[in-house]
């Protein structure tokens, strides 16, 4: 397998990396970068625990080749809080128990935050619609609509 | 969040986990980095369902660049099993359902395991499968394990050797004949339900170590470390000290990850390749093929009542189609039995809970443990019976429904419950009694109700062990063995020590992960058993805890221990007011009033619980003094409605309120309730689907599809009553399983008010229901 030289900015640090032709983002992330907050559901793009941001953009990890994303930016859920300091939206899952066996948690949170930096104040709909394609088994699935909601009250996606 | 005033026993404290599981922190098996030694690996599956191994050729795979090992089932005696030893590790001298393990491959690579395993060549005949679990039944069904009279079983456990049947648990109480024959009304019918999945996000993933000197590591995703050393330690003969299980956080279990999945698969190739940690991680597709299901279930319901609609007599027969090994699913089955009137007050019972191999995937607990399965049937039965004398159906249940202080089914006398409380708050929530318009043309609405019981269903003595160990800035760690897979067990854990030490809950961690080298037992964490079981032991070992921190400072004050409390980190006394923080002398102790020694020493608390007062039942007759620990019980009100153009269900509102005895943290009791009546929803819409081969056909997400955002009910209104049960801290008992018992019936029982036709069979999908309305429209042309 022929190997690839790319940079990609992770969570703001400036990554040069080597990477065969078939390797997903998710294991550059996962297994090269150690960043492990982003899991691993399917690998088949069907239940978006893998969801990072690139570019600003919700993808599913496990879709994208890493060769393709030279000079590109990423971030993940361990990108979110800043200097000890959780985002609204990781805050209001907090405050509203919208996390239980936390393997979702992540995708959820990187699909709500792209919501939110995309429509600052999404009705219930708009949130069913965003994250429809982010799979649950514990929660219900209500109080991540509530605590994105909630969020966006606070100032949204920071 | 700080709370410093005692009394954190029914507050909604944060749970322990949030932060570490919002930050990308929370460590889940696949998560652990185990360096450049770490080998991958990968399963050879049967793909028939039931055929004879008749050569397996491992030399092409062996040869394979970068393959380090391929093992089989040639040289493995061992079989495994919780309640009936029943399973190979790797399969024996024949596969006995589709999926089945026949070998594995240990590679460098996770693609040279995958491309390894396709070189493996196994040679079958095919033997005749069977599925269904009343044809299997019969004396004349071909036999899926000719040697179950050889396997080991529980002293609870009833098989049937020279049959299918791997547990046949039987009720036979008063004279069901002449209550009959009394009967104004009498309901019958045949109920179905497909074996479906847990689908945990998280799939199984482990990580097996074997040293060159003999010690044994696992890392598991598992609800229950304890169990699994146990039986993988009986089955590979390794003592208890030399395998060591290490348990991580749980991303999604639901029972699927209870006893022994695919882990003991790991060590086997582990031993292969000493020295090298080896991983194995189901892929999706795995997770839906080759892990254990809830069973499928044909269950025959007669039931009678007065004209006065009291119930007189039941005659049940359950067929649980426990799939190709039955371990877990023998007590499903008794489970089954001894609940098997559901929560009903009825004085004539003859009932018959069979499980029954079937080369279909292996069966086992899944959230509700045999209850979501009998309730299917009879909470639709009783509102047939209600209908036929005339009775609302809610009014039906009040009447007949089991109460404090009964002789229920099995002979035990009820433990203390109100369940006409929970269907009170479920119907006025729902607004019961009012008729609501349908939201849109050509759609049709109604309500129904169902109600549930369920007890922890376990061996007589799970016990749970737990202990407190302070910090020298009297933080402290509290030990236990329970596993956290999402329902706040750690939460309750901390809640609770930090309660009765009068200590701040900021100051309490809960010791992870499990490790069976290091954690305090604990049974398993199923049965809903946690809060009650482990909550009893960390209790415990927190009041030992503070027993020791209140001695020395009686002694070294010279004062009476009744007279001191812990306030806040303080120890005070009521007589004179002398204060003493806890900061250091849980540590180093005091010195005595007069600077001449010392007193005390660290504290470490330790604590028990086992109930010790569950007794055996007849095996002809099911009867005994006490079946269980106690009964949850609980009401769901759903309003919905059906669109009769495409058959679709919208579920508007649930109301479900369950009686937990004590809220011991009540938000997290609404986490469970909400999850649980999604989960129950989805579950009212799910099937594994097989091909006539006895493959399954839908295991991905995109074929088995699971309730989304966007298909969640309009409302869901959550609430409990709290009847104190005798056994557990605080009055607390279980719930986390309960919450999705009835929610499939009480789905059928609105439809049925909404458009008049009774669905027996699961799934309610919306093919089902449209070509249902369909032929309802044809019959009246």
């Amino acid at each position: 397998m022929e190997n690839h030289t790319i940079s990609l900015t992770v969570n703001g640090q400036l990554e040069q990396l080597q990477v065969p032709s078939n390797l997903t983002l998710l294991h550059v992330l996962r297994d090269m970068l150690g960043l492990t907050g982003t899991k691993n559901g399917c690998e088949a793009g069907e239940c978006g625990a893998c969801t990072v941001l690139v570019d600003g953009e919700p993808v599913n990890s496990c879709l994208v080749l890493a060769v393709e994303l030279d000079g590109r930016e990423v971030t993940t859920v361990e990108g979110l809080a800043k200097d000890g300091k959780l985002t609204p939206l990781q805050e209001a899952f907090a405050k509203l128990n919208a996390v239980q066996c936390g393997y979702c948690t992540p995708g959820m949170l990187m699909a709500g935050t792209a919501l939110l930096r995309r429509n600052p104040n999404p009705t219930e709909e708009d949130i069913q619609k965003a994250l429809v394609g982010n799979l649950c088994r514990c929660t219900g699935y209500q109080r991540i609509i509530d605590a994105i909601m909630e969020a966006s009250r606070q100032g949204g996606a920071r | 969040m700080t709370i410093t005033e005692s009394g954190l026993v029914g507050k909604s404290v944060q749970r322990t986990d949030v932060l570490d599981k919002l930050t990308g922190c929370a460590v889940f098996v696949d998560d652990i980095q185990f360096g450049p030694n770490l080998l991958h690996s990968r399963l050879v599956r049967s793909p028939y369902p039931h055929a004879l191994i008749k050569k397996i050729d491992i030399k092409k795979a062996e040869a394979l660049p970068g393959v380090r090992a391929v093992v089989t089932g040639k040289d493995l005696s061992a079989r495994m099993g919780l309640y009936l030893i029943d399973r190979p590790i790797f399969a024996d001298d024949r596969v006995r359902v589709y999926g089945e393990p026949v070998a594995g491959v240990v590679a460098t690579s996770e693609n040279i395991a995958v491309e390894a395993a396709k070189l493996v060549e196994v040679e079958y005949e095919v033997l005749p499968a069977i599925y269904d679990p009343v044809e299997a039944a019969q004396p004349d069904a071909p036999l899926i394990h000719p040697d179950l009279g050889s396997y080991s079983v529980a002293n609870f456990i009833f098989p049937e050797p020279g049959t299918n049947i791997s547990e046949h648990f039987k009720i036979r109480k008063g004279d069901v004949e002449a209550a009959f024959a009394d009967c104004a009304a009498v309901a019958e019918g045949r109920y179905r339900l497909p074996p479906i999945e847990h689908v945990p996000i998280e799939t199984h993933t482990s990580v097996a170590l074997s040293e060159k000197n003999g010690q044994v590591t696992l890392w598991a995703s598992s609800q229950s470390p304890f169990a699994m050393r146990d039986m993988i330690a009986q089955g590979l003969g390794i003592p208890h000290n030399k395998l060591r299980v290490i348990a991580p956080l749980v991303g999604g279990g639901f029972g699927g990850k209870a006893g022994v999945t695919m882990e003991a698969c790991a060590v086997v190739m582990a031993q292969a390749v000493p020295g090298h940690p080896v991983k194995l991680r189901l892929t999706r597709e795995e997770e839906f093929v080759g892990t254990s299901v809830r069973q499928s279930l044909v269950s025959d319901i007669k039931v009678g009542c007065d004209e006065d609609g009291n119930l007189l007599a039941m005659e049940l027969t359950y067929y649980f189609g426990g799939g190709a090994y039955n371990d877990y699913g023998v007590n499903i089955a008794r489970a089954a039995g001894y609940s098997c009137t559901g929560p009903y007050d009825v004085p004539n019972v003859k009932a018959d809970s069979l499980c029954v191999y079937t080369n279909y995937p292996v069966g086992s607990a899944m959230r509700g443990f045999g209850m979501p399965e009998i309730h299917w049937g009879l909470e639709q039965i009783m509102d047939r019976l209600a209908e036929k004398v005339g009775q609302d159906p809610a009014e039906f249940r009040r009447l007949n429904c089991v109460r404090t202080g009964d002789q229920i089914v099995s002979g035990m006398k009820m433990t203390p419950i109100d369940l006409e409380a929970c269907i009170d708050k479920a119907t006025q929530a729902i607004r019961w009694d009012k008729k609501e318009e349908p939201t849109g043309p050509n759609k049709k609405r109604g309500k129904g109700i169902a109600i549930m019981w369920k007890a922890p269903a376990m061996p007589p003595n799970p016990g749970s062990a737990a202990v407190v160990r302070f910090n020298e800035d009297a933080t402290l760690q509290v030990e236990v063995g329970g596993q956290e897979i999402g329902q706040g067990a750690f939460t309750v854990a901390a809640q609770i020590a930090a309660d009765v030490l009068g200590v701040p809950y900021d100051n309490v961690t809960v010791s992870t992960p499990l490790d069976t080298k290091y954690s305090p037992y604990e049974w398993q964490t199923v049965a809903s058993r946690l809060t009650w079981s482990m909550g009893n032991a960390v209790k415990a070992a927190a009041e030992d805890a503070r027993f020791q921190i209140l001695e020395t400072v009686a002694d070294a004050w010279d004062e009476d221990i009744d007279n001191l409390t812990i306030k806040d980190g303080v120890v005070i006394s009521f007589k004179t007011e002398r204060e003493q923080p806890l900061d250091k002398m849980v540590v180093y102790g005091m010195p005595n009033d007069n600077f001449e020694g010392w007193k005390g020493g660290p504290v470490v608390g330790r604590g028990r619980f086992m109930p010790t007062y569950v007794t055996n039942l007849d095996p002809e007759t099911g009867q005994g003094t006490r079946a269980v620990v106690h009964y949850t019980v609980g009401a769901q009100a759903v309003d919905l409605e059906v669109d009769l153009d495409t058959g679709q269900l919208e579920v508007l509102n649930i109301a479900s309120v369950y009686d937990v005895g004590r809220a011991i943290n009540p938000d997290l009791i609404m986490t469970q309730i909400e999850g649980g009546a999604v989960h129950g929803m989805s579950s009212a819409y799910e099937s594994i689907k097989f091909s006539q081969d006895g493959q399954v056909i839908n295991p991905s997400f995109v074929d088995y599809r699971i309730a989304t955002i966007a298909d969640i009910p309009g409302k869901i209104h959550g609430d409990y009553v709290e009847t104190p049960v005798e056994d557990g801290p605080w009055g607390a008992r279980g719930v986390g399983e309960h919450v999705m018992v009835q929610t499939a019936p009480a789905i059928a029982n609105a439809l049925y008010d909404a458009v008049g036709i009774r669905f027996s069979d699961l799934p309610l999908s919306a093919d089902a229901i449209y070509l249902a309305l369909e032929k309802a429209l044809d019959q009246q042309d």
